[in-house]
């Protein structure tokens, strides 16, 4: 098995999310490959995170993603707050 | 099949236009769907509504809606736009337009459409009110609605399966 790399990863925020981290974006440290709950936890650990639900709606190449999904360095990631479209 | 159209604007909804999009002379039944910014929401007097998108993403899920509903349905046409930015009173945030041969599959479409996008497309609005103050709306909030990824995934097996 390949060793972790440890890198951030740019997380796109929006709406009430972006607000909580006064940031459309934020780097999160990550040891990739990881799952997409670990990126959660991360993102909790970091100033305003603490307002993220422990399991946000998350995007990976904007296709929504399962939070045992595996995230590379170099994915889109976006965590998406409830939509409210229409 | 007719491709549908599928788009995220900035500008007001170009109504005319989606509705030519769905008419030709084998369709027999025309809707329209237009949400449009309401002056009350859970009981406060609202002013506009900022709305913000993800865009890249929501404008896929779009495509996606209304290919899957055609695909489905080869017969039926569709054009949907969501407009992004900051509405007033009365503007139209989003316009189905569905066009079919016969009335049931287009009133059906629309509905369909309406739904998914409620569910499944990452755009989100900011209520202004009247006593100056801000709000982004949360549909899970009120216990109406849970949305996570089963409901998300189950909208996108709705929309491979024809919507109703």
């Amino acid at each position: 098995m390949t060793s972790p790399t440890v890198g951030t990863i740019n997380v796109l925020l929006f709406a009430s999310y972006a607000d909580a981290f006064g940031a459309r974006q934020v780097s999160a440290p990550i040891a990739a490959p990881c799952r997409v709950s670990d990126l959660v936890e991360a993102l909790r650990s970091l100033p305003g995170g603490s307002r993220l639900p422990a399991k946000p709606l998350v995007a990976v190449n904007r296709t929504w993603s399962a939070h045992d999904a595996s995230i590379a360095l170099g994915d889109e990631v976006a965590v998406i707050p409830p939509v409210a479209g229409g | 099949m007719h491709p549908p159209h599928a788009a995220l604007v900035t500008e007001p909804i170009d109504i005319t236009a989606l509705l030519l999009r769905v008419s030709d002379e084998g369709v027999g039944a025309v809707t329209l769907f237009l949400g449009t910014v309401r002056n009350l929401n859970d009981g406060r007097a609202v002013t506009g509504i900022d709305y913000e998108a993800y865009g890249a993403m929501a404008e896929s899920e779009l495509r996606a809606i209304a290919n899957d509903m055609v695909r489905a349905n080869p017969q039926l046409r569709l054009a949907i736009e969501h407009r992004i930015g900051t509405l007033v009173l009365g503007d139209v945030s989003v316009a189905i337009a569905a066009g079919h041969a016969h009335r049931a599959q287009a009133l059906d479409a629309s509905r369909a459409v309406i739904e998914a996008i409620k569910k499944c497309v990452p755009i989100w609005k900011r209520e202004h009110y009247a006593e100056g103050d801000w709000n982004w709306v949360d549909p899970t909030a009120s216990g109406r609605t849970t949305h996570d990824l089963a409901t998300s995934v189950l909208a996108s097996n709705l929309r491979a399966s024809g919507g109703s």
